[in-house]
């Protein structure tokens, strides 16, 4: 037959093609190192959107995000509505505990509706966290920004509640929406809504 | 039992989640082969910081100790830094 065209050995492929698979294995090659190299960089990341204002519900968010950066996460808490109030410098030293609607607390609806009742829970609350020992929310605030917690107002619910960014702890993140917390979502292998 | 122990952290008397933030920012300042010993009144500390040190690259928990300071429980946690 023909001798025209060289063989390999075993008369397999041609020179041309076995260049034409080196090329497309070494492509592959490459694409692999790159697939391998992006899952390997892709650090761990939570992210948490805090919604709530009141006492009980402001420490979830801030335990979670300050445990979760000891673990080497990075780690961004979304604040909006009346989870801003964390973040508000004065608010969030008198955050308060609500007895209407919450059947663990001891006292009936009827009672917890009377004026002054949640200012009693809330002392009841306060006095608890701290015969256990339980950090303040001031102190957790502190600490998630410590730990290199990115702590996030929203800037809409700013407007919305008439708040200033000097409001807001040192070294919270103003200027952010609901797009940005998204993309920032998006990457995390963690994400919460409280 | 005798340690080796490079560093004293003491958490006594702080709760959930402080005893395990601490102990990450105490650890970062050992070099390799150093040990931390931590010294915890919260219970849960037990587990928390076992969690964290399984989690943890470099962190090796050699040994957590129950004993009783003037009638109240301690909890001590040793961890080595491995590289």
């Amino acid at each position: 037959m023909s001798t025209e065209t060289p063989a390999g050995p075993e008369g397999g492929l041609s020179a041309d093609q076995a260049a034409e698979l080196l090329d497309r294995i070494e492509d592959l090659e490459s694409e692999l190192a790159e697939l391998r190299s992006e899952v390997d960089d892709s650090s761990n990341k939570m992210v948490i959107i805090a919604t709530k204002g009141t006492l009980d519900m402001a420490y979830p968010p801030l335990i979670l995000a300050s445990t979760a950066a000891a673990f080497g996460y990075e780690v961004t808490v979304f604040h909006t509505f009346w989870g801003l109030e964390i973040l508000h410098e004065t608010n969030s030293k008198a955050l308060k505990l609500s007895a209407v609607g919450n059947p663990n607390m001891p006292v009936p609806n009827v009672v917890a509706a009377l004026p002054g009742m949640d200012r009693m829970t809330t002392r009841m609350m306060r006095n608890k966290i701290a015969d256990n020992d339980v950090a303040s929310i001031e102190e957790l605030i502190e600490v998630s920004l410590e730990s290199g917690v990115d702590l996030q107002a929203c800037q809409m619910t700013i407007d919305l509640l008439g708040y200033d960014e000097a409001d807001f702890y040192d070294g919270v993140t103003t200027g952010v929406g609901a797009a940005s917390a998204f993309q920032e979502m998006q990457d995390a292998d963690i994400q919460l809504l409280i | 039992m005798s340690m080796d122990v490079t560093e004293t952290l003491d958490v006594k008397g702080q709760n959930c989640p402080m005893p395990v933030i601490k102990t990450k920012g105490a650890f970062e300042s050992l070099a390799a082969g150093e040990t931390l010993e931590v010294v915890a009144t919260d219970s849960g500390s037990m587990s928390d910081i076992a969690g964290w040190a399984e989690s943890t690259e470099g962190a090796e928990l050699v040994e957590q100790q129950e004993t009783t300071d003037n009638g109240d429980d301690v909890y001590k946690h040793y961890v080595t830094k491995t590289d």
